[in-house]
């Protein structure tokens, strides 16, 4: 007994002395695994990751600077490059504070286009993701079959807004253009495929006893610190707290879809993970919902003055002219005031500070990227764990660095 | 909507009336513009109490160099419990830009305040780690005050 208890200092001692050769490893910018150009700070004992400080702002290009030099208009283009892999998701979140600002309606169908191009977009975001994460954990097969998937959606968004990447398909008042012809047979078309995708990725990594060991039990982050952190979207969900915006503030309609939002009990890894693969199954279901709701109508609002007339009219009508002229020249003035407008992205809380003093700039527009908040609790989530399993978890929390940086 | 969130206004009061110094009811949103001294137990009050237990932004804001007061930090609350929002708004002067941290109360709080000292220079006192989180550290100015060129003063240079 007295033995042991002399033991136990002396084990003390031994990692006191590893602690002090620990070694500071510096992962990343150009690390693979790290979604971009993240640089972590590793402090390593052996393995085990004893302190890890994440050194962003390798991609600050000074976004919401440029917003209050471009008109409002002009903004939507640089939303696209923020979170690059959901474009879409920006433009709304952009355009519906302007227009809160602006105390616009928009038509039934844009509302309609608006959720049903979004759902798509975060299908194609979260097909990114699990491609990826996979890849980081070294299962390269799945990022073949999701980037086929994904490329069909960016088809699709290429085939209604020209863009692949920088669609900037919203615009304040409504949408750049109607859908074209064949629009609905295409998505059709993919909804069809998808189940069968779904199926293969269940196949290929959710029954996978790898995978399972890899995720379960990985990067724990309670309820009670989830929420401290300010975690939002999938990565809150898989602690167990049943947040969505779309249902807890909803925006566009989502109030009167049916879907469900999912959650997973245990915080780690694999419980981000499965709300992600059960997020997928409840986007389709909306698109879904959204494509039997599509009616004739228009799409844009009934706002003259902010929103750019059609070309046939802008032919006809000498009022339209001046209207499209003054709009392309001076912009229009928005009436001062602030909000603060957040949407589900596909990564969280995307919230979009706009403060307007009554010009046709903005005096101040700030974007709460979600996957800023989200990797800011990366260090509650990866001290402790070993090295390999700070890769599993970067790929769980789904960041972009376009998004936090700006 | 707003009636409830008036309600919390009202609690907020009686635990305190020095806290509050104006209240505004606009598009739905209530701001709560808040002395710079008392903003960490007001939200402390906020958070413990009525249940706002997620902090979803922090933002500065530079309201112009001819402006007294200058700079505007505004605190973007939520709550997971009743899915309520609310801003509090705090205005600092341009000669001592400085308010105490939130990040005891929200640990959210830490990056928020370092990209808001970062690009507008506001000092958040008692921060754990107060230091520049987008641009380089040795980098000159803080750019989203008005005052500061689009294009920099000079050509910023890695060396």
């Amino acid at each position: 007994m007295s033995t042991a208890v002399k033991d136990i200092p002396s084990q003390f001692e031994v990692m006191d002395q590893s602690l002090e050769s620990q070694m500071t490893l510096s992962m990343g910018p150009q690390h693979p695994s790290t979604h971009g150009v993240l640089r972590l700070d590793l402090r390593l004992d052996g393995e085990l990751v004893i302190k890890a400080i994440p050194d962003i702002g390798y991609l600050h290009t000074g976004m919401e600077k440029l917003f209050e030099y471009k008109k409002y208009q002009q903004g939507i283009v640089i939303t696209d490059r923020m979170d690059y892999l959901n474009p879409l998701g920006n433009n709304l979140a952009y355009v519906m504070a302007a227009e809160k600002l602006l105390g616009i309606e928009i038509p039934e169908r844009a509302q309609v286009i608006r959720v049903l191009m979004c759902e798509l977009q975060r299908i194609a975001s979260h097909m990114v993701w699990f491609g990826t994460s996979c890849l980081d954990m070294g299962a390269m097969t799945p990022f073949w079959f999701t980037f086929k998937e994904r490329e069909k959606i960016l088809n699709i968004i290429e085939s209604a807004s020209g863009g692949r990447m920088t669609p900037s398909y919203f615009r304040i008042g409504g949408l750049m253009m109607d859908l074209p012809a064949g629009f609905e047979n295409r998505v059709k078309q993919f909804l069809e495929g998808f189940p069968d995708a779904l199926k293969t990725f269940d196949t290929l990594i959710t029954g996978n006893t790898i995978w399972h060991s890899r995720t379960k039990g990985i990067g724990i982050i309670s309820k009670e610190d989830a929420i401290d952190w300010g975690l939002t979207g999938p990565s809150l969900r898989g602690s167990g707290v049943s947040l969505d915006i779309r249902r807890a503030n909803p925006y566009t309609g989502y109030e009167t879809y049916d879907f469900e939002v999912p959650v997973e009990p245990d915080g780690d890894v694999w419980s981000r993970f499965m709300v992600r693969m059960r997020e997928l199954r409840e986007s389709h279901k909306i698109v879904q919902q959204a494509l039997e709701r599509l009616k004739p109508g228009p799409i844009k609002a009934d706002a003259p003055k902010v929103v750019l007339p059609d070309r046939d009219d802008m032919r006809k009508h000498m009022d339209s002219l001046i209207h499209h002229f003054l709009i392309v020249a001076e912009g229009f003035n928005v009436p001062p005031g602030e909000v603060y407008l957040p949407i589900e992205a596909s990564k969280g809380e995307l919230g979009v500070y706009m403060k307007s003093n009554g010009g046709p700039k903005p005096d101040r527009v700030h974007f709460r990227g979600p996957s800023f908040v989200n990797l800011s609790a990366l260090p509650v989530m990866s001290e402790g764990e070993m090295i390999a399993d700070v890769v599993a978890i970067i790929g769980s929390l789904d960041i972009v660095l376009g998004e936090i940086d700006r | 909507m707003s009636e409830i969130l008036h309600e919390y206004v009202e609690k907020l009061k009686a635990e305190n009336a020095e806290w509050v110094s104006d209240v505004k009811d606009a598009l739905g949103e209530v701001t709560i513009t808040v002395p710079a001294g008392s903003i960490a137990d007001a939200s402390r009050f906020l958070r413990n109490r009525l249940e706002f237990d997620l902090l979803a932004d922090i933002c500065g804001c530079d309201r112009g160099p001819e402006e007294d007061p200058r700079f505007e930090v505004n605190y973007h609350l939520f709550s997971t419990i009743h899915h309520n929002r609310l801003r509090l708004k705090v205005l600092l002067p341009e000669d001592s830009p400085n308010v105490s941290t939130v990040t005891h109360i929200w640990r959210t709080a830490d990056w928020h305040e370092r990209e808001t000292f970062d690009l507008f220079g506001v000092k958040f006192e008692g921060h754990p780690d107060l230091r520049r989180i987008l641009l380089p550290s040795d980098f000159d100015g803080h750019a989203l005050r008005k005052d500061y060129p689009l294009r920099g003063y000079e050509p910023y240079s890695m060396n």
